[in-house]
């Protein structure tokens, strides 16, 4: 039999796929700029929302609740970067403390929804059958309500509170796991490898967590990422409501909608955590549709 | 010689339904194996053969309980699979393996060779830890691989060799029957030869039993003990190999085997072309499943279900299941032609 006499040439390159495939997602990521410049802003937010207030709080002159009555609605300058809002309360500073509300309320609600709805979707996909109906339409049922109008609805059964806010958001994020994950399932559990390990008596758990987990981990990445930007936004709007963070917060939906009642003497107070709430949410959804082009295996050559 | 039945089917019914309407109730069944039976004795090799979809990978699958069968009893040394509970079917499952036609969608791509075999004797706790990686590099070279190449991905393997740790993986938990489905159907005429061999030798050194499912009749006449030739869900016929090719019953058997090519120029060979295409199993033909293609059918073909039997002139063992074997046999009956036939109808 030649094709087991082959020697080993001492030279083989040794080749693991998954590293080799991380390899070929940063290639393609690389390519895509925009993406690019989303990942970096993205980092960059997390190293603000990290160290930025230990920095102001060694070098800046204020605190986030500090006010100064007397230098209420100044524009940007020098002193106050992004100006002060209706008690002198300096907008940078509070913009900078807000960074870490923003993102713990994007990632932990979108984690929420990740660890509820992925294991729906996977039950979902692979025992199919009535467990499969009856969780598909509690999903259809919650994809019915308009986002905001089901966080909102959620909220203000719960009571309005930050926490609230992010339970809100994550039970919202549920069914665009499930049904992501429940497709991907089932594409995945046709695959004859997994029929390879059942005949071996391999439990449902063991083939659900090591087989199939695994091979559906690019969508959820996908998605997590895309509903972060949601979850940012639909918070904002909760708490622009007055639903979400309580006013001294320094929430930027918060500081926006006490900002637009002094829209025309003052449009910077709305305007800085109109933009950064808009920064941010545009950073995530332009590194995740990155990242999609870059998992999808269809831009495969 | 006192044979032991390893593996017993009796009345295997396989339906899948189909789901349809407003409130996805089930329309009808594809009857994709309907009321078979067969017996495997210990140490042969027993090949299912026929067209596709004739059932003959459901019949595995359906044994192994990869898909509940609907019907029937599968029993293996005495148990019936199909009354286990799952957790007790999944120590069975040491004793039943599986090598699948695939050989790159049958590994996980993302596991090293000896990650798979490793979790095959996790899952079956087949071998002490510590001995583990002892037993993975023996059995790598049982198959025909090298040691060595334990710790390498699957995509770094030609599809040969990818066959081989399919099998690798089988027999790691020491199995006594293996389903081969389609197992070499999809390598090359040269790789095949070489695993058939393996399979052989195989069998020689663990005794193993093979359930051979093939559509074709080179390998299957290469491999097999016995050979049970299927069509449309049932059973034509089952006979030792040597007395299906020479003595075929069954028309369809005759026509199947026909379609063999003989590699000689000069000789000449009747070659029974069979007319239309094999009908759905969704509504399968009454009678004989045969009859709307057969041609010898009578009118009792369309109606009666014609039993497996043995005639006199048949071998032990050997039984089809047609209502006129005698009148083929002896010449009484002769192929209709197929020209007249539309004459007739015009």
């Amino acid at each position: 039999m030649s094709e087991n006499t082959v020697n080993e040439p001492v030279t083989a390159k040794r080749v693991n796929p998954r590293l080799e495939n991380y390899k070929m997602i940063w290639k393609r990521l690389k390519k895509n700029k925009a993406a690019l410049i989303g990942g970096y802003l993205i980092i960059f937010f997390i190293l603000v929302a990290v160290f930025g207030p230990y920095l102001l709080s060694q070098f800046g002159q204020y605190g986030p609740y500090q006010q100064n009555l007397l230098n209420k609605l100044q524009g940007p300058s020098a002193e106050h970067w992004f100006g002060t809002d209706n008690f002198g309360r300096d907008i940078f500073t509070r913009i900078i403390h807000g960074m870490e509300l923003t993102l713990w309320i994007g990632f932990l609600s979108v984690l929420i929804g990740m660890i509820i709805g992925v294991p729906l979707g996977i039950i979902s996909g692979y025992y199919g059958g009535r467990i499969d109906n009856i969780i598909m339409r509690v999903m259809d049922v919650l994809l019915a309500f308009p986002g905001i109008l089901l966080a909102l609805a959620i909220v203000s059964v719960l009571g309005g509170s930050l926490q609230n806010v992010i339970i809100a958001v994550g039970i919202f994020s549920i069914p665009a796991f499930a049904r992501i994950v429940r497709g991907s399932t089932l594409s995945v559990r046709k695959l004859e490898y997994i029929d390879a390990v059942r005949a071996l008596g391999a439990s449902d758990f063991r083939i659900i967590f090591k087989h199939i987990l695994p091979n559906v981990m690019s969508p959820i990445i996908v998605q997590a990422t895309l509903r972060i930007a949601t979850a940012v936004l639909t918070a904002s709007g909760l708490s622009f409501l007055g639903l979400g963070a309580q006013p001294p917060m320094p929430e930027w939906g918060a500081m926006l909608s006490a900002g637009r009642t002094y829209m025309y003497e003052a449009w910077h107070v709305a305007f800085f955590p109109g933009a950064m709430i808009v920064l941010v949410v545009l950073a995530f959804n332009i590194f995740g549709d990155g990242i999609r082009d870059a998992l999808d295996p269809k831009m495969k050559q | 010689m006192a044979k032991k039945e390893l593996l017993k089917v009796e009345n295997l019914k396989q339906y899948f339904p189909i789901k349809g309407g407003f409130l996805g109730r089930t329309v009808n069944y594809v009857k994709a194996v309907d009321d078979i039976s067969f017996t495997v004795y210990e140490g042969e090799t027993v090949s299912i053969v026929g067209e596709s979809g004739c059932g003959k990978s459901t019949t595995g699958r359906a044994i192994l309980r990869l898909d509940e069968p609907t019907e029937g009893v599968v029993s293996f040394e005495g148990t019936d699979l199909t009354t286990l509970s799952r957790s007790e079917m999944r120590r069975k499952r040491k004793d039943l393996q599986i090598i699948f036609q695939d050989p790159y969608a049958s590994i996980n791509p993302r596991q090293i060779v000896s990650a798979v075999i490793e979790e095959a004797m996790h899952i079956q706790n087949a071998v002490p830890k510590e001995k583990r990686r002892e037993r993975i590099e023996e059995l790598l070279q049982t198959v025909g691989l090298q040691p060595y190449q334990a710790d390498r991905y699957p995509h770094e393997f030609s599809g040969g060799q990818r066959q081989r740790i399919g099998i690798a993986r089988a027999l790691s938990v020491n199995p006594k029957l293996i389903i081969c489905d389609e197992a070499v159907s999809a390598l090359d005429v040269s790789i095949q030869a070489q695993v058939l061999n393996l399979l052989e030798e195989l069998q020689d050194e663990f005794g193993l039993t093979y359930l051979f499912i093939s559509h074709d009749l080179g390998v299957v006449r290469h491999i097999s003990d016995r050979i049970i030739v299927m069509y449309l869900g049932k059973i034509m016929e089952i006979s030792d190999k040597k007395s299906l090719f020479e003595n075929p019953q069954h028309p369809y058997t005759k026509a199947l085997l026909s379609a063999i090519p003989v590699p000689d120029p000069d000789k000449k060979k009747e070659r029974i072309m069979l007319k239309g295409d094999v009908p759905s199993p969704i509504d399968p033909p009454t009678g004989c499943r045969f009859h709307t293609r057969c041609p010898y059918a009578t009118e009792k073909c369309v109606t009666d279900v014609p039993e497996l039997r043995t005639l006199p002139h048949m071998k032990e063992g050997h039984q089809a299941s047609c209502h006129y074997i005698e009148e083929i046999h002896s010449g009484e009956m002769q192929p209709r032609d197929y020209s007249e036939k539309t004459k007739i109808k015009a």
